[in-house]
């Protein structure tokens, strides 16, 4: 379940690239930063965010074991 | 002549590592091509992240903030912080345990056991090098750039020809000459270990040279508000940056999957946990290295000399402009330091891509065609070694030729890579991916960029768009639909290949995760 949801949180933030709404605003935030750069700083952060609640959440746990041949497919005669 | 020491310092410095380097090989193939899976979570993350920064995010990102405002970070650097994550995760990892496994050193050896088809390798060995090598070309004419307009006047008798700069045949030759003593001696242990200083040096110059050009130029206020009077167009996304360029380009950081040396780097880990960091902190470092460098491509635009000449003059050759607001605003020891930055951003990419191309070489051609048991670990990394000395030679002396529209190129490399991205998805989570599919969507990636790139005037034309949007879309879509086609239609894979990727999970696993295990 939450596997899912952070995927569709990635999904979510994929779509939420394309700021239309900021295209032509010069705005600056803090004094100095345009509010459409602004808005991509924040989604680098917000990037790094998910991608911490991924690997807490959604890690891949059959990726070691696979490595470590920890498998029914290792087990089976070839 | 400052700036001319401290990067000759900066070089001798990565020199030493090199040598280092080798005081822990262990002396075995392994140990050459992938550091014995022995890289921790700190030095995985530097290294990828320094492989995968070239010339461009430095000096490109702020010149075409210069040109175009501040799209370019959306563009470039945010779609990075995202694709580049992802893909590290559902991909890099999958790829780090199927190599481990299996004892994978390169993805030509991954795909013909997966696709059970040893003429999928015999395609991709030439279509990967050919597009390696003008990404190469890309970070040795950034270097060369970046020395000659930091180095003008040092030597006006000697090199009377380039106004007294350092001329580009001989950085090139030091810049090739110090990358291939690092990786000669230490493989990809002294690849990974020059890459973490490396970014360190770029992530802290770029980091001082924001601070002290902001200081210059009144405040990191006064700076943005000059931009707003007189350039305000630059502060938004211009109306030259269509909605479907922008969402578009977000296909280019895809390539990372199928970079043949970004591959050679996840074998390196440790354990699967170590990519956690890298995860992470990737879109962080992007941010950290990026933002600067865009805001001082924009505030390049209006800045001015305390006697009101432009800092950078209109008509200044392209992606000079961060080396003119350094050497205008700071003083030669920044200058140096930026030179040496940049340098550094470029040569941890060109390291891991020279020691990738005699790593494909050694086992995807000589060891696959000659046979494994012909030789000893001694003789492949001795192949390797020559193999990436010639290499270097070839790129040298390529790079001499001057081709133009460097970066328009690299853009096109990194496209071809992405056309490739739908193969190495399709290995790793669809069982009914056929080798009949995979050869196909290869040669439709080959057929369409080649076509499109020969519609674009063979990168001439930077701008060049292919139905609105970049020509990476076409191509993408193009061999993904391919592949899926020729894959539904073809049989697939035997039970024994399957049972080999896709393995059932572990009756512990099944126990650990809550699932009733029968005969439990």
């Amino acid at each position: 379940m939450k596997r899912t949801a952070l995927y569709l949180a990635l999904l979510l933030l994929f779509l939420l690239h394309q700021d239309f709404w900021f295209w032509g605003d010069s705005t600056l935030l803090l004094g100095f930063l345009p509010v459409g750069l602004a808005y991509h700083a924040i989604y680098c952060l917000a990037t790094s965010l998910l991608c911490y609640l991924l690997v807490t959440y959604a890690w891949p746990d059959d990726a070691e074991a696979f490595a470590e041949g920890d498998s029914a497919g290792e087990a089976r005669p070839e | 002549m400052t700036e001319l020491l401290i990067m000759a310092a900066y070089l001798a410095l990565l020199l030493v590592l090199g040598v280092m380097s080798q005081r822990f090989f262990r002396g075995t193939a392994k140990d050459y091509f992938l550091a014995s899976h022995s890289i921790g979570p700190v030095l995985l993350l530097m290294s990828i992240f320094g492989t995968t920064m070239t010339a461009f995010t430095l000096v490109g990102s702020s010149g075409e903030a210069y040109r175009s405002g501040v799209g370019v970070f959306g563009m470039l650097a945010s779609w990075s912080a995202l694709v580049h994550a992802a893909v590290i995760f559902f991909v890099g990892i999958r790829l780090w345990a199927i190599g481990k496994r299996y004892g994978y050193v390169t993805q030509i050896q991954y795909f013909r056991d997966r696709f059970e088809s040893d003429k999928l390798g015999l395609l991709l060995f030439p279509i990967l090098v050919a597009l390696v090598i003008p990404y190469l070309l890309v970070g040795l004419l950034g270097a060369r750039g970046v020395v000659r307009s930091l180095t003008v006047g040092a030597f006006p008798q000697l090199f009377a020809s380039t106004d007294g700069a350092v001329p580009p045949w001989l950085t090139g030759l030091v810049i090739c000459f110090v990358v291939l003593t690092y990786i000669f001696f230490g493989g990809l242990r002294g690849a990974a270990w020059a890459n973490t200083f490396q970014t360190c040096v770029f992530m802290l110059t770029g980091v001082v040279a924001f601070a002290i050009i902001s200081s210059k130029l009144g405040g990191l206020s006064a700076a943005t508000q000059q931009v707003l009077d007189t350039h305000p167009e630059r502060l938004m996304r211009s109306g030259s940056l269509s909605g479907t360029v922008f969402f578009t380009y977000g296909l280019i950081p895809l390539s990372i999957g199928m970079f043949p040396h970004v591959f050679q780097h996840w074998l390196t880990a440790r354990s699967a946990k170590t990519f956690r960091l890298t995860v992470i902190a990737h879109p962080i470092f992007i941010l950290i290295v990026w933002l600067p460098c865009v805001l001082i491509g924009v505030w390049a635009t209006a800045a001015l000399m305390p006697d009101g000449s432009l800092v950078v003059p209109p008509g200044s050759p392209p992606n000079t402009e961060l080396a003119l607001m350094v050497g205008k605003l700071t003083t030669p020891l920044l200058g140096g330091l930026l030179g040496a930055g940049i340098l550094a951003a470029i040569m941890s990419s060109l390291d891991s891509q020279f020691l990738c191309l005699g790593t494909m070489f050694t086992n995807d051609m000589v060891t696959h065609y000659l046979g494994e048991d012909r030789f000893d670990d001694r003789r492949r990394i001795l192949i390797a070694r020559v193999f990436v000395v010639g290499i270097v030679a070839v790129t040298y002396l390529l790079s001499l030729a001057e081709p133009r529209q460097v970066f328009p190129l690299g853009v096109w490399c990194f496209s071809g890579f992405t056309g490739l991205f739908p193969l190495v998805f399709a290995a790793i989570y669809w069982r009914g991916a056929t080798k009949a599919g995979a050869i196909g969507s290869v040669l439709v990636t080959a057929a369409m960029w080649l076509w499109l790139f020969h519609e674009s005037g063979y990168g001439a034309d930077p701008n060049y768009t292919f139905l609105g949007m970049m020509p990476v879309a076409t191509v993408f879509g193009c061999s993904a639909a391919t592949l899926i086609a020729i894959s539904l239609v073809t049989p697939a894979p035997s039970e024994r290949t399957l049972r080999k990727f896709f393995p059932q999970p572990s009756r512990t696993a099944l126990s650990a995760a809550g699932v009733a295990v029968p005969g439990d």
